[in-house]
Order: C-alpha cells, then structure tokens, then sequence
C-alpha cells in the first residue's frame, strides 16, 4: 500500500466508527479528539478494525501513535507498506 | 375497604401515570397502537434469523435515529434504543419541561425478560471467523451485556443521574417495572420514575429455537394469524421486540405542574409459582390476581377490563383462563382481551405495553378485542371474552393488567381511571 492508501483505509475505519462525523475536512497532523467526537472505546475500535481487517497488532504502548491522521500513517506505513489494498 | 385502596392514601402516595412512551409492532406511539388494536391490524410478519431460518416476528419500525446518533446504534444495544425511544417519547407525552427537571430525581425502571443473549451471539458469531481467537473479542461486549444496559443507555442519552436499573421478571417484567417505578416514588427515592419495559428478543436466534425446541413456537402461512390466543388451533408463540416507558409521579406533583393523568395505580401484586420452570400454576395466578384487587380495596366486579397475559400456546392459555373463571366467577360486567393476539409476544415489553393499548379505554369506554379466535377452545372459554370486533362498554373505571413468566413469576397491575376524590 502507498502512504495515500494508507491513508484512505484508516479513513475508512474512521467512519464507520463515527458515522456521524464529517471527515472530508480532517486536518492530517492535527489530533482526532480535536476535531471529532472519540472516546477512549473508539481509540480501541481503530486498533480492533486494524486487527480484523488486516491482522495488524498494535501493543498497547504503541496507542499514543494514534493520535492523528499522520501519525497514524507514519506508525503504520513500515507494516502496511507491503500488504495489497484489497 | 382496604387500607391500601389508593383513594385512602394521602397525595404523596397516590401514584398516577402522565405520560406514555412506546413502540410496538403495529405502531411507534400510543395513537397508533390504540388505532391498531380497535382496527383489527397485525404488526406479525415474516421474519428470517441466523440457525433458525424463516419464521415469524413482530418486528417494530419506530426511528431510532430520532433520539441518537448513529454511532450511538453502533456502540449501544437494540433494547438500549428501544428504551431511548420509549423514554423520549414518554417524557415529551406527558409535557415535562425536560431541560428544567432536577435528573438526579429521576429514576428508570425498566423490566427485561432477558438482556445479553443478542450481543453474545453475534460476537460469537463474528468470533467463528477469526478461529474463535479471542483477541477478536469487542471491548463493546461488556457494557452491551451487563443487565443494566438498557436503562443505563436511556440515562446516557437523557443525562438521568438518579438511580437506573433494569428488573429481571421474565414476562412479568412490564408490569414489573412499572411496579418499581411506582415504590420508589412511595419510598421518595425519586421524583418522577420512568418506568417499564422493554425487549429486543427476535434479535437473538436463540429465543426462537428454545421455543421451537419446546414445541411452543407459532407457525402459520399467513403470519398476521400466527398469534392466536385462546383458539382452538393455537400453536405457539410470536416473539416481538418492543417497548413501553410511562413517567410516573406522586399525585401531588402531577397536580402541581397541571399534568394530563391517564390514569391511577390502584393496586399490584407479584408472587410466584415455585412449582415449575415454565408451566404455570393457575392457582398461584388467582391468588395474585385477587391479592392486587384486594390490596385495591376493589372485588372483581369492580374490573371493566382484564388485558390477559395469554402468549398461544396450549397449556398456558388453559390455565390463566381457569384462573380468571375462578376469580372472576361473580362478575359478569368484566371484559377479556389480549394484545399478543395483535403483536405477539413482546417479552419484557409485553406487559407494559398491553396496559398502554387499554388505557384509551378510560376516555373511550371501548374495550379492545382479541384477534384470530377463529373457534374458542372450550377450555379458554371466558364468556365475555372480548373477539373480533370491539366492544362498548357503559363505563371503564378499572383496568386489570396480568404479566406471568417463567420461573412461576406472576404480576398483576390494576390501575383506576383517575378522580380526585
């Protein structure tokens, strides 16, 4: 997967975790829970789709990688750089 | 006369209904449900669900987004939004000025037949793809399964921080609940109770298979006549969802605020069976029935309207119709009717929103019947049993309201069209 699909999958999981948000303006470097509406359950929803939809295990120490867009991209690219979009 | 007829009570203690919150398979409020029942119209249609395969439901339509977001129907339960739904539409009913009410005065009692079986079904059944690895697990699966969930989700939603709780009662737990609601505005734990019940039973495929397994499962080709009460070639029961919330409140406190009141608790009863896990005792039913008339200062001729708890299924309409020929042997003015006949059996609903489909009865004088007794077995013979058509009556002044469940668990709510005196 390039950076770019990178990108749209985790979009993708964003909304079906919050179907109600707008996420066509989500600035990348800016955190999630300054821009949407996400508990501590949705940060786990994030890392629970990650591991359904492509097996990907995120330790717990790692969560704090999660914080936005980019980082979230940044933290998964060396993972996710050799799986194929399906 | 009873000491604990209501009218013997001081304000403060005389419990009145203000409002009525629901959602039934044949209408999403009480003007629809009414018209429904006094139309002869089914909310009974064919229903498909995981093992099971095709079979029958009463399916509800009400909008759940109306009340939440939705990501509140992802992360929450189907009960939870039934209950969301109901409480909503209770409050707004009964012309509260919600933003202005002290929540932490406000109680939710809500009766469950059972709460947990949908959720841990369908991780179980998402688990199976992952080899059962438990790693696939949702950290949702708790707070979806503990048994206060329904409740709890309608103080999330509503920002209730008085107490909340769900009432374990089998199908007694309508009535229940409402019986709750209605002690703890007697002991002041709170001020307006929210009270009730609520299911969401044909989610869960387990249900129906139990029932099918017992041999007390409905069929029918045509699916509006499955649920048949009291006729000869009943069959078995109809699960429905549902859900029926009243805001209850000290009569005093009604009064004060110039309330609509639909009616006044008059008396109430619960006991138990103790002799079987799922037949009934129709002696254990009379006694709690009289018990509630009696608590009521009231005798049976005093009854307008019994809503029989009967769900279709052989032994058990027998029975509770042997125990009201005993009860109500001396009165012949008493009307008999049956809304599972409409909706099937709404479990934790059931007896909550049964007593809401009469109520109308206090204002119209027109008792509801029973749909589908095409040919009344003689052992469910009742002789003013109420079928077909609906029937006028001089004057309703008591409604009767039976709720039984499994486990022996009987319930018996009375309640009085309201006068101040």
């Amino acid at each position: 997967m390039t950076t770019a699909e990178i990108s749209e999958e985790i979009l993708d999981i964003l909304s079906d975790i919050a179907p109600d948000e707008d996420l066509s303006g989500l600035v990348a470097d800016k955190p999630f829970r300054e821009q949407l509406e996400l508990d501590s359950m949705d940060f786990l929803d994030i890392v629970m789709e990650l591991r359904k939809r492509h097996r990907i295990q995120i330790p717990e120490a790692d969560y704090t990688h999660l914080a936005s867009l980019s980082s979230t991209v940044a933290y998964l690219e060396p993972t996710m750089k050799d799986m194929v979009k399906k | 006369m009873s000491i604990h007829a209501s009218h013997n009570l001081p304000a403060n203690q005389r419990i009145v209904i203000t409002g009525v919150g629901l959602t039934a398979p044949n209408g999403n409020n009480l003007a629809e449900f009414r018209a429904a029942l006094l139309a002869g119209k089914s909310g009974v249609t064919d229903y498909e669900i995981r093992y099971v395969g095709k079979t029958l439901a009463g399916v509800c339509t009400f909008d759940a987004l109306r009340y939440q977001s939705k990501k509140d129907l992802r992360r929450g339960t189907r009960a939870g939004s039934v209950g969301i739904y109901a409480a909503n539409e209770a409050v707004k009913d009964a012309g509260l000025d919600w933003p202005a009410v002290t929540k932490s005065r406000v109680g939710i009692y809500l009766g469950v037949t059972e709460h947990g079986n949908v959720e841990t079904e369908n991780e179980i059944f998402a688990l199976k793809g992952y080899d059962y690895d438990t790693a696939y697990w949702s950290h949702h699966h708790n707070p979806r399964t503990v048994a206060n969930n329904p409740a709890g989700e309608v103080t999330l939603n509503m920002g209730v921080t008085g107490p909340h709780y769900t009432i374990g009662a089998a199908c007694a737990a309508g009535n229940a609940g409402l019986i709750q609601g209605a002690q703890m505005l007697r002991l002041r734990d709170c001020d307006l109770a929210l009270a009730g019940g609520v299911s969401e039973s044909i989610h869960t495929f387990g249900i129906f298979a139990s029932f099918k397994s017992q041999g007390a499962l409905a069929t029918h080709a045509d699916p509006t006549k499955a649920s048949r009460p009291f006729d000869v070639a009943r069959n078995g029961i109809v699960v429905a969802e549902g859900g029926c919330v009243y805001v209850l409140e000290r009569l005093d406190d009604a009064l004060a605020r110039n309330a609509k009141i639909y009616g006044e608790l008059a008396g109430y009863a619960i006991n138990t069976d103790a002799t079987d896990f799922v037949l009934p005792n129709p002696e254990r039913q009379a006694e709690c029935v009289a018990l509630a008339l009696e608590r009521g200062g009231l005798t049976p001729s005093d009854i307008d309207i019994v809503s029989t708890h009967a769900t279709g299924t052989g032994q058990g309409d027998a029975q509770e119709c042997q125990a009201l020929r005993n009860v109500f042997a001396s009165s012949d003015k008493t009307c008999f009717n049956n809304a599972k006949s409409f909706i099937g059996h709404a479990m934790g609903a059931a007896g909550a929103l049964e007593l809401a489909g009469n109520l109308p009865s206090f204002e119209d004088n027109i008792c509801h019947p029973t749909i589908n007794v095409d040919q009344l077995d003689p052992e469910c013979a009742l002789t003013t049993l109420v079928t077909v058509e609906p029937r006028r009556q001089k004057r309703v002044e008591y409604i009767l309201n039976n709720s039984f469940g499994m486990l022996g668990i009987n319930s018996v709510v009375i309640i009085k069209k309201f006068s101040q005196n």
